[in-house]
């Protein structure tokens, strides 16, 4: 029998689904909603302080890239219960463009 | 004497290219059980009509169908309840059908018998100890009946019949959480397999439909993480 | 032995309201991918100056933004409730019963929110 791969790509949407699960209301809510209608008193110099500060860095990186191993795994899995056959080129796209997105965020982080 | 219509999917392997549905009016009386209706079919309406049963008590395990596209146990289910209908009975799904509504059991078989559903070590010398406490831990997993009521519900088991499974994880959960077993080991490949735990994205469905309270959801969702834990720490194991 | 088998299609979970609230509950992270994705070039147009970032701020006040973070924003708080309502299942057993478990999540999600929004509002 054969050994699944799948704790990693768990372990990552776990992560992810309870970062999502305590803090996404409250950021969709204020980045989505409260900040265009002019609620959050944001603007460029506070939000590049953040993310030059170190916990900023941290934080940031950790939303974005859990949140897409979080989403992207539970797509992956969502394409298969709409009956599509699902390859590993396909679960390789899937994660793999999480992976990407948390390359590219830690790149700007910390180029910024 | 109040009377419901029971819509009846019917599968006759030496004459059906496919199944057909067959309706029947059938009298009946408030205490009258799902598998009352169907007997009084066979018994006074056609008699040809097939279906499984035995303990009329939810404890065999023997007669669960799909009623109005739900996997009950048709010897705890009441004709009231579906009054006026008509009911749509068919064979639980995700199982090949034999005959009417008789399925092909030996899928699940075969999965149980991977599983090693049984206490595997040597015994004490004298009677094994175990405290309430120690019970609990693997009890609610024991009261499995093996209805395949979860497998009909789940519809990973539906999109994948290699999944193993609820019952059959189910099982395998209470045999590794019992005190006197020794066999966690031996049964953690079918466990880490693709088709084992991780075949299951916690649709729940088949602890909702289970009519002896196993919770098979529970059972698979415990063990990801001791997979995941397996997975990991794998190599600082002496 | 001759068996029929009946064929399984994608549209399985229209057929039963418990399946459809499952694949509510996943669509969520639809919305999950596509927000990080947003945040993601939020970052992005912080690194390229003041005017780039207030530009990327502006497009969040159009229609299309606001509407796509209203949906978001009920399939994210759908996906918190359903989280914790399910962890007591991934969980060995507690000391503390399954409600107890929910609760304490539903109880986390508010003070974190409220903690978040109280700084965050200013």
């Amino acid at each position: 029998m054969k050994r699944s791969n799948k704790p990693i790509f768990w372990s990552l949407f776990g992560a992810g689904g309870m970062l999502s699960a305590l803090i996404g209301p409250a950021l969709v809510f204020t980045t989505g909603i409260a900040l265009p209608l002019g609620g959050v008193p944001l603007g460029y110099e506070r939000a590049h302080a953040f993310a030059q500060n170190g916990f900023g860095k941290v934080a940031i990186f950790l939303v974005i890239s859990l949140f897409l191993f979080h989403g992207l795994h539970r797509m992956y899995h969502s394409v298969h219960d709409l009956g599509i056959h699902v390859t590993p080129a396909m679960k390789a796209l899937f994660h793999g463009i999480a992976a990407l997105g948390s390359a590219v965020a830690a790149y700007l982080l910390v180029t910024l | 004497m109040r009377s419901i219509v029971l819509e009846c999917l019917r599968y006759d392997p030496e004459t059906d290219a496919a199944p057909r549905w067959q309706n029947y009016d059938v009298p009946f009386t408030d205490d009258m059980s799902v598998l009352q209706g169907l007997q009084y079919i066979k018994d006074h309406l056609d008699g040809s009509l097939t279906f499984r049963w035995s303990c009329r008590m939810a404890i065999c395990g023997s007669c669960g169908a799909m009623l109005n596209g739900e996997p009950r146990l048709g010897c705890e289910n009441f004709l009231r309840d579906y009054y006026p209908g008509p009911l749509r009975v068919e064979p639980l799904n995700h199982f090949p059908i034999v005959r009417d509504l008789a399925i092909d059991q030996s899928d699940f078989l075969a999965k149980l018998e991977s599983v090693k559903p049984y206490i595997i070590g040597e015994p004490p010398k004298g009677p094994y100890r175990q405290t309430p406490r120690q019970m609990e831990e693997y009890y609610q997993y024991s009261q499995c009946i093996n209805c395949l009521l979860c497998y009909a519900a789940c519809p990973q088991y539906g999109l994948n019949e290699k999944f193993t499974g609820p019952a059959a994880l189910a099982l395998l959960h209470r045999y590794n959480a019992d005190s006197r077993d020794q066999g966690k080991r031996e049964r953690m490949p079918v466990i880490n397999q693709e088709d084992g735990v991780w075949g299951c994205t916690l649709v729940g469905y088949c602890s909702e439909v289970c009519p002896k309270g196993v919770d098979p959801a529970r059972a698979v969702n415990q063990n990801k993480i001791e997979s995941a834990k397996d997975y990991f720490f794998r190599f600082f194991r002496r | 032995m001759k068996t029929y088998t009946r064929p399984v299609t994608g549209t399985w979970w229209t057929r039963n309201g418990f399946y459809r609230w499952y694949m509510f509950r996943e669509l969520s992270c639809v919305f999950i991918t596509l927000y990080a994705f947003i945040l993601l070039a939020g970052l992005y147009r912080l690194g390229q100056g003041p005017e780039a970032f207030l530009a990327w701020q502006a497009a969040l006040a159009s229609p299309a933004s606001l509407a796509f973070h209203v949906v978001a924003l009920v399939l994210v708080i759908y996906h918190s409730w359903t989280w914790f309502k399910i962890m007591p299942k991934t969980m060995p057993r507690l000391p503390v019963p399954d409600g107890a478990i929910v609760a304490g999540g539903v109880i986390a999600v508010i003070a974190v929110s409220a903690a978040f929004l109280w700084t965050a509002l200013g």
